[in-house]
């Protein structure tokens, strides 16, 4: 955990903090994401582990559904089709919507199921989020419809760990696997290989990520973990 | 977590991969996930079984009652099997009444049991005409990762050999509920086995996770004791050459051979 | 309290049976426990927030918690018919009441958060163990929520309190006969469910409620440990 100044951390690293738990008291913390402040304590509002940086207490969830955020990558399946776009399912309590207008290409309306139809999957960035939903948009680099691959889900609070500092976890497994990997921030994970094999190779990993994410030194174990792999 | 559809992409993977022989997640078509069986988990039950198929988990109990017998059968006891697809199980499943996926299922086990001649329902007869006892199976879904319908089968096996009759009030007619005599329900030797196989494409196989569970297009569910088929039920909308039948006969009986010598000693 | 009293388990007056307690026991849920007092076992699971439909019932300002509990069939002595019952939907409605005070969920508006309550093994005290369980499952789904809360029964065994009632306490029929009293409190004191049936004079209904303090107290710690085991189970 980092500490500044001369302030002492108080939290503990890598601490689960239930509701209405008492984090910390005393000292110049502030309440971040998921906490409370009254009087001298930080209280937690919901369950997770404890972060702190410069001060500020927040907690992170490790469980529990996906909370979209404007700028996220998310993959989704199309649920709907109206006059006018695409009703995307991306397991969020919210309805996503991407318009005709936010295709890079020009779509006419008759052609609409052409490009995307019900039960396709694709990769989409959130624009925007208001009252009436989520927005998406495809005409960003990386995104669009997904043909070729599996999908695999994971628990939305573990997409951090999956993506690794700087993205170094999943371009481990990317270069292990010989695989191409969109991570979703929704928990949606795109995997296209050159081999059924590889893909099924890449998920395994991915599993094995999420469900290790809490231990410390998680990429040697994973290193060590796709080096076994590969020599069965 | 809301809609569990299948993407498409996957299952084109799932289909072509099979074609090879070969499942996603390493198992041959042939080969169940891992069968775990626990008894006597719930103590007000006359009998009962936790059954769990990799990550699909059932509960199953059993309770007796006395009650008239059935017109057309005097000296025979009765059975009542329900199915409850919990809405805890999976986001699939709503609240409320019993809907036609959970009626169906909760059908077919009965016709397993019931056809089977597991019970010995004569010896359940305390009055012929008049006292019989009634054996309720009542199968709960806690987790559906695929194949409720063959861990309910086991379920209610494993909840039915662990079962006690209650005691019975011969001077009053009466059941004394919550205490159980030291005998067991009157059952055969024989354990029959409900399993089920599923058809993707040109290829069978068993025990299908949720995914390919989704995507079949066919199940057939063949209730035997090895070699004596009593039940069969087909489900969903496809149909089945006549070999494609025959294939399904050989890999039940086949199967039936390899999940009972796994689980035999569980069902003591 | 006469601490000579003799109940027919042998525990103390403010004795609570053996308590086991875990989360996550259901892996396609978003939220799940299970919550046991001796021999009365419950489990919750949690699915949400997520869309409300019908459209017709959606709150535009906040989420709406839908609270089902049942038992199942072979969790009684004498069966019960699977479905719901009148009892089951008030207990279902009271427990909804007793969680709501502290879900913050005004940030979801238009969803539902549903918890799926069952009980598995039935020995009194259901709706406790069910509402413990629920709180549980709610916190592991990550609701925002102010604090826990934490369900007991105290009762009333003709002239003495005790502490979590069995069957046998229930059904207690010496001189006053039995009083049960299931209550709910937050961490920090609030009552948000309370029930009555039998008889008792005001003066020891506030000390059965101190009582209840105490072993809710008691029952929080433990549904903090089971939440905070998660990384043990891995």
């Amino acid at each position: 955990m980092n500490s500044t100044n001369n302030k002492e951390s108080k939290i503990s690293a890598r601490r689960i903090a239930t509701p209405g738990e008492v984090i910390v008291s005393g000292g110049n913390f502030l309440p971040g994401e998921g906490t409370e402040k009254i009087g001298e304590e930080i209280l937690a509002l919901k369950y997770g582990i404890v972060e702190e940086s410069n001060g500020l207490v927040k907690i992170i969830s490790i469980s529990g559904v996906y909370y979209p955020r404007r700028g996220n990558v998310v993959i989704g399946m199309v649920e709907n089709i109206t006059f006018n776009g695409w009703v995307i399912d991306i397991e969020t309590h919210e309805n996503a919507f991407l318009s005709l207008a936010e295709v890079p290409r020009y779509v006419n309306k008759d052609e609409i199921e052409d490009v995307m139809n019900i039960g396709d999957m694709v990769v989409a960035k959130i624009w925007s989020i208001n009252k009436r939903g989520i927005d998406l948009s495809i005409k960003s680099k990386g995104l669009g419809k997904i043909n070729d691959g599996i999908i695999i889900k994971v628990n939305s609070n573990k997409v951090p760990r999956i993506i690794g500092k700087d993205g170094s976890m999943v371009n481990l497994i990317k270069s292990e696997t010989e695989c191409n990997i969109t991570v979703g921030q929704n928990g949606l994970i795109w995997i296209r290989g050159e081999k059924i094999e590889n893909e099924l190779f890449a998920k395994r990993a991915i599993l094995f990520v999420a469900e290790k994410s809490f231990i410390v030194g998680l990429t040697d174990e994973v290193k060590k973990w796709l080096e076994e792999e590969k020599t069965k | 977590m809301e809609s569990q559809k299948t993407p498409l992409i996957n299952e084109k993977r799932i289909r072509k991969f099979l074609e090879e022989g070969k499942r996603f997640d390493g198992r041959k078509p042939e080969e169940f996930r891992e069968i775990k069986i626990e008894t006597g988990v719930s103590k007000n039950a006359e009998g009962s079984a936790r059954v769990s198929i990799g990550k699909t988990e059932v509960l199953v109990g059993v309770k007796m009652d006395v009650s008239e017998p059935y017109q057309d059968s005097q000296d025979k006891g009765n059975l009542t099997t329900t199915m409850e697809l919990l809405p805890l199980s999976s986001p699939m499943f709503e609240a409320g009444p019993p809907k036609i996926e959970a009626i169906e299922m909760g059908r077919v086990i009965d016709r397993f049991i019931r056809e089977s001649k597991f019970i010995n329902m004569e010896k359940l007869c305390i009055k012929e005409g008049e006292k019989v006892w009634t054996v309720f199976i009542d199968i709960y879904s806690i987790n559906d990762d695929g194949n409720l319908l063959d861990a309910a089968g086991i379920g209610a096996i494993a909840a039915l050999k662990n079962s006690k009759i209650p005691k019975y009030d011969k001077k009053n007619e009466k059941v004394i509920y919550g205490e159980l005599s030291d005998e067991s329900i009157p059952l055969s030797k024989e354990i029959p086995l409900s399993i089920t196989i599923h058809k993707i494409g040109k290829n069978l196989i068993v025990d299908p996770s949720r995914e390919e569970e989704e995507i079949s297009e066919t199940r057939v569910t063949i209730g035997s004791s090895g070699e004596l088929i009593h039940s069969m039920q087909k489900g969903k909308k496809g149909s089945l050459s006549i070999k494609e039948m025959s294939d399904i006969l050989d890999l039940a009986e086949k199967t039936y051979k390899n999940i009972f010598s796994k689980i035999k000693k569980d069902l003591k | 309290m006469t601490k000579e009293f003799k109940r027919p388990d042998g525990r103390k007056s403010d004795e609570l049976r053996p308590i086991k307690a875990k989360v996550g026991i259901i892996p396609n849920a978003d939220g799940s426990a299970m919550f046991s007092f001796g021999d009365t076992v419950a489990i919750a699971a949690v699915y949400g927030p997520k869309k409300m439909h019908p459209q017709h019932l959606q709150n535009p300002t906040k989420s709406t918690l839908r609270c089902t509990y049942n038992m199942l069939s072979f969790s009684v002595t004498e069966r019960i018919r699977p479905g719901p019952n009148r009892r089951s939907m008030e207990i279902s409605k009271i427990t909804e009441w007793a969680l709501e005070p502290v879900l913050m969920i005004d940030e979801f508006p238009n969803t539902v958060i549903d918890v799926y309550i069952n009980i598995l093994q039935a020995n009194a005290s259901t709706r406790c163990a069910g509402i413990n369980a629920a709180a549980m499952a709610l916190a592991h789904a990550g609701i925002p929520m102010k604090n826990l809360v934490s369900s007991v029964s105290i009762g009333k065994l003709d002239k003495h309190l005790v502490v979590d009632l069995n069957k046998t306490e229930e059904d207690w029929e010496e001189g006053d006969g039995a009083t049960d009293m299931p209550i709910t409190l937050t961490a920090d004191g609030k009552i948000t469910h309370i029930q009555l049936d039998g008889k008792i004079e005001a003066k020891q209904l506030k000390e059965a409620i101190e009582y209840a303090k105490k072993a809710c107290k008691e029952i929080h710690d433990i549904q903090k440990k089971a939440l905070k085991d998660v990384e043990e189970n891995i």
